[in-house]
């Protein structure tokens, strides 16, 4: 079922939570709101469930209008972070309550409601916990029931709160490949919230990135990574360094340190975004840059080796973190306390009167 | 040699831990315990058996006792269940809705520990009695709350009207509201939600409340007497009736009757220990089975 948001807001108090935002979410499409906390991700998802009221607006499930329905008839499905599964019941009691609230005329019998809980609990992989209670389950067990119980009713909406947050990561990579899995074989559609933007790239078939309660960019995983459109949205990102330049003689400066400007960039000052792996390293500077760094860590991670470094003689407000294969990495043997110097390659390139980057390449 | 050993580490002393605190501060203690709490427990039953047993029961089932007996049973049969809807109303009130004077109401609620019990009883007076404010018009409608058995009602919710709720308040208040918003997403209404979900969450809890609300309700006696207007054989409580005997020197019939009132407070604190010790090993197996499933 589609779900159409139009113009939602929402205050607490003086707290203005959600700014006016539209959205729209296509049928059987899994959406992942991503954004640090505070973002208004949670309650644009609880507003969603009916779980919050809003100020302005309308949402919509297909062609029905829902803003004014109650939660217990959006008849969506939802898995609290903290899983809430009823600890006084067990598992099959868990996964059965929804069907066992429904009125009576549509309730199905009871060896029915029996046959529908263990196939979702085989669905879930758990028959084997039926009979156990909340408290004798680990968090990822903990997690798929919470799951088979949202299921239980066949809603088509499923929404999700940090559904992995509190999980190590190994089962969450687990949990997040079979859920996805299930996306696809059931078709409902999704939204959940994360902060994690691992998580929401590789899960989401769009992501909508949120920040003090508005919409920064909508985009497949792919082009959110390819084009981010803010600064915020390169700040969330992560894995980008940020270079502060004044334009002058062709070269951004930022006191002893400057890069060329590549061919078609504006001459302008401004800040440039550079990803992790964008860089060659050097032990003199080049012709196209002077940035003098000296490694303050040496970090193997799987393929890569990852240095940390601090300016030399210039000024970021952040560690710079580059990416090295190992190969190149082996080449140059570098050590801690070592200075070396890197060249970008390609960038993104933030005008200090502009919102928008543009993006720049120094390799022909 | 034995400082060499103290500084060691083997013996080292804790704050408050010299033997000599220790010893003084255990002794004191017992030593009150005793003379405050279990001589004078003891001297109920030894004085109530003084003349012997058969005078003993036969004290108990003299008429007026006998009524006093059943008044307080009514009374706290009636006072017990309004309690427990009020309580779990509050309780429910002030955990999950925010509402400008919440906090207030949290601090009101504590009013009638907070006053003493005849102070409240002369309040009722005032307002219910046939001269007051609203028992003036009552007395035009013919009805009489005050020095009846109604009036004793009142006094008594008002007294322990506590209880309950503050049982349940911090409970709920750590429970969260997550379960119940799941159950209604899940479809349940509000009736299937209080029976299906909050309910068992709190069962313990309000059984707790409820019994020291009742043993409150039996042993009430400043709010009780004020209201009650001492009628013996009709507006005698239990513990009115033991001052009355007492002031009537039958004192062996009044401790017959103190008796009975202290072996209702006995079995309350037996029924309060049992409660605890189903909490504990109720989370105690739960911790087991965590542990069991974590390894």
């Amino acid at each position: 079922m589609s779900i159409l948001i139009e113009n939602i807001s929402k205050h607490f108090g003086q707290f203005q939570a959600l700014s006016p935002l539209s959205l729209d979410i296509n049928e059987g499409e899994m959406i992942g709101l991503l954004g640090p906390s505070g973002s208004g991700k949670t309650t644009l998802l609880r507003i969603i469930a009916g779980l919050e009221g809003t100020d302005t607006g309308r949402i919509k499930f297909g062609d029905r209008d829902v803003t004014n329905l109650h939660v217990r008839d959006r008849r969506v499905g939802f898995v609290f972070q903290n899983y809430a599964l009823f600890r006084h019941m067990t598992v099959a009691d868990n996964v059965a309550f929804g069907l066992e609230v429904l009125p009576r005329k549509e309730r199905p019998s009871p060896t029915e409601i029996k046959t529908r809980v263990m196939h979702l609990l085989e669905m879930v992989q758990l028959e084997h916990l039926a009979n156990r209670f909340p408290s004798q389950l680990s968090g990822g067990q903990k997690q798929r029931i919470a799951l088979a119980r949202a299921l239980a009713t066949q809603p088509e909406v499923l929404l999700l709160d940090e559904p992995f947050g509190a999980l190590d990561a190994k089962v969450r990579k687990e949990l997040r490949r079979w859920l996805r899995g299930l996306h696809d074989e059931l078709g409902f559609t999704s939204v959940f919230v994360t902060h994690d933007q691992e998580e929401a790239l590789e899960l989401s078939d769009r992501v909508v990135v949120m920040s003090n309660g508005h919409i920064e960019q909508i985009d497949q995983p792919g082009a959110l990574y390819a084009s981010p459109n803010s600064r915020f949205v390169f700040d969330f990102l992560g894995n980008a360094n940020v270079f502060d330049g004044k334009v002058e003689n062709g070269k951004w400066h930022n006191q002893q340190a400057n890069i060329v400007l590549p061919e078609g960039a504006e001459q302008k000052d401004g800040q440039l975004y550079i990803r992790s792996h964008e860089f060659f390293v050097s032990r003199e500077p080049t012709a196209q840059a002077n940035l003098p760094l000296r490694v303050i860590a040496i970090n193997p991670i799987g393929a890569e080796v990852r240095l940390e470094l601090t300016p030399i003689d210039w000024q970021s407000n952040d560690v710079w973190e580059i990416d090295l294969p190992h190969k190149a990495f082996d080449k140059n043997c570098f050590e801690k306390g070592q200075t070396l110097y890197v060249t970008p390659k390609a960038g993104y390139f933030f005008a200090n009167d502009a919102q928008k980057p543009t993006l720049l390449s120094w390799e022909k | 040699m034995s400082s060499s050993k103290s500084s060691s580490g083997q013996h080292q002393l804790r704050v408050g831990d010299s033997p000599l605190v220790k010893g003084l501060l255990i002794g004191i203690t017992l030593l009150l315990t005793a003379i405050l709490l279990v001589v004078p427990l003891i001297a109920i039953f030894q004085q109530a058996f003084v003349e012997g047993a058969a005078h003993y029961f036969n004290s108990l089932v003299e008429a007026d006792t006998l009524h006093a007996i059943g008044l307080t049973l009514v009374v706290a049969a009636l006072t017990v269940p309004i309690n427990l809807v009020f309580g779990v109303m509050l309780a429910w009130a002030v955990t999950r809705f925010e509402f400008p004077g919440r906090k207030i109401l949290m601090t009101l609620m504590d009013i009638p520990f907070a006053v003493s019990p005849v102070v409240a009883g002369l309040l009722y007076l005032l307002l219910y009695g046939n001269n007051g404010w609203i028992g003036s018009w009552l007395y035009d409608q013919d009805i009489q709350l005050m020095f009846a058995w109604p009036g004793i009602v009142m006094v008594t919710v008002f007294v322990t009207c506590p209880f309950v709720a503050r049982e349940l308040i911090p409970l709920m208040q750590q429970q969260g509201r997550e379960d119940e918003e799941a159950a209604v997403i899940l479809g349940a209404s509000g009736w299937q939600l209080f029976r299906r979900v909050t309910l068992p969450n709190i069962k313990w809890a309000l059984i707790y409340g409820v019994i020291l609300t009742n043993a409150r309700a039996v042993g009430e006696f400043g709010a009780v007497s004020v209201v009650s207007g001492n009628i013996r054989g009709e507006t005698n409580t239990l513990p009115l009736h033991v001052q009355l005997q007492y002031e009537d020197y039958q004192a062996a019939a009044a401790f017959a009757s103190a008796s009975l009132l202290a072996m209702i407070a006995l079995l309350t604190l037996l029924l309060k220990a049992f409660i605890e010790w189903r909490q504990e090993r109720s989370l105690k197996i739960e911790a087991e089975k965590e542990r069991q499933v974590t390894q």
